[in-house]
């Protein structure tokens, strides 16, 4: 019984490894794109237009406010209504790059917000132009800030790329979920499953404490 | 496009989509009710000197930190029918949430217990106070001011993680959109009605965090 169980198991190892595969490949697509557009998002924020800032602010409100799975139903059919037809590959990175890039919207604007306004006025005076000043002076500092939650943001992206499974793609869930039907031992299935996303996510989690304690400590200092 | 979409469907479907909101909000109560005990019992062990408690407890929490919730009611919905434990679906959904929001509780609860400066235990263990007084009196009433506003915030991620109890079938909102879609092939009109309602949680809690910070003096306190 428990032979024949491991035996299961074993045959599932391709799958199991083609899942894992297909949550790395998500997470980190989405995770590439929307770090570029949340940083893109989180400077138009900042930059001053009311009208951009605010329009932005409200589309970063109806994502926080909905829960992902709702997002990626929408997403996977409602945009077919509008004549864009989605494979799942293609709908579950869009659903979760758009998640990314709000939330990294909103920790990128705090960040900006942070840098002292007199560092802005300095460099405005010192003759800097708009992108000199954010690339040179602004943003810089602001990394201060954002980069312990940045790095917590990818690893609630990878945790949430377990929810594509629900619109049928391949990811460590769902082959979790598919050898559980062969393999009726629910409590290792799926202990194997966590264990395979804690390799991956584990090693974030305490990156991001390290930067939290090391990035705290920095900005202590200049306080000072 | 979306030009024969049907308010009407909307309409019928009404109090399905009531009964969900109503399930929903009162599953994740007792989800948060329940976090709290599961928190309050984690940080009390995380925050021990003692390792036989503080190493399960932390292990604990990273654990839930470090993997999916889908992955986590998974483990419970298909796990504990082999352990013997046969469960309503909506009871083993709620357990997953108050399990997992349990340890992010603790690290809210540690976070606030640790903000109180070294100085005010220090000055209470002068003034000869014991553990449970230095506790009761100095450090939890200040500690409670700082965790309020995340609390709201952990509570506002319970609310949309229960979306996912749809998933084992359990008849909250999100599986009334899915009802709707999949009975009527309607999906703009089932989805988009059940983000109005999640938005309107979502307010809802937002605006008291927003007052519960104001209230207790909180807003500038995270500098």
């Amino acid at each position: 019984m428990i032979w024949q169980q491991f035996l299961g198991l074993a045959g599932s190892y391709p799958l199991a490894l083609r899942g894992l595969g297909m949550t790395v490949v998500l997470s980190l697509i989405s995770l590439v794109l929307g770090t570029a557009l949340g940083f893109g998002l989180g400077i138009l924020r900042t930059g001053g237009n009311r009208l951009v800032g605010s329009v932005i602010g409200a589309w970063v409100d109806l994502i926080r406010g909905t829960p992902f799975l709702v997002q990626i139903f929408l997403i996977f059919f409602i945009l077919p209504e509008f004549g864009i037809e989605l494979d799942a590959f293609t709908a579950g990175i869009i659903a979760l790059t758009n998640l990314a890039a709000c939330f990294i919207c909103e920790i990128v604007a705090a960040g900006i917000r942070s840098v002292p306004s007199g560092q802005v006025e300095a460099a405005l005076a010192s003759g800097l132009s708009r992108w000199q000043r954010m690339r040179q002076v602004v943003l810089p500092q602001a990394m201060r800030i954002v980069l312990p939650p940045l790095v917590g943001q990818y690893v609630l992206l990878i945790k949430d790329s377990s929810v594509v499974s629900a619109i049928g793609l391949t990811d460590l869930t769902r082959v979790g979920w598919l050898v559980v039907q062969r393999v009726p031992n629910g409590l290792l299935v799926f202990f194997l499953v966590g264990v395979g996303y804690f390799i991956v996510c584990y090693p974030l989690i305490m990156l991001a404490r390290r930067l939290e304690r090391r990035m705290g400590a920095a900005h202590g200092e200049v306080q000072l | 496009m979306l030009e024969n979409f049907s308010f009407r469907t909307i309409v019928e479907y009404l109090p399905l989509f009531g009964q969900g909101l109503v399930t929903t909000v009162w599953l994740s109560a007792l989800s948060f009710v329940g976090a709290l005990v599961v928190g309050i019992v984690l940080c009390a062990a995380n925050l021990q000197r003692a390792w036989l408690f503080r190493v399960p407890a932390k292990a604990y929490i990273d654990a839930v930190r470090a993997t999916p919730l889908l992955a986590q009611l998974y483990f419970l919905y298909f796990g504990l029918p082999r352990l013997g434990f046969v469960l309503p679906e909506l009871a083993v959904g709620i357990l997953a949430l108050s399990l997992n929001s349990g340890a992010y509780v603790a690290e809210i609860i540690r976070a606030g217990i640790l903000s109180i400066p070294r100085g005010q235990v220090e000055a209470s263990v002068a003034s000869g106070m014991t553990y449970a007084q230095r506790m009761r009196l100095v450090i939890l009433p200040q500690a409670f001011k700082v965790t309020i506003p995340p609390l709201l915030g952990q509570a506002i991620v319970l609310v949309k993680d229960s979306a996912l109890l749809s998933l084992i079938s359990v008849a909250e909102l999100t599986r009334a959109g899915q009802l709707l879609a999949s009975d009527r092939f309607m999906p703009a009109e089932g989805f988009l009605t059940i983000a109005a309602f999640y938005l309107l949680l979502y307010y809802g809690l937002k605006g008291l965090a927003g007052l519960s910070s104001r209230w207790l003096g909180t807003a500038g306190a995270r500098t």
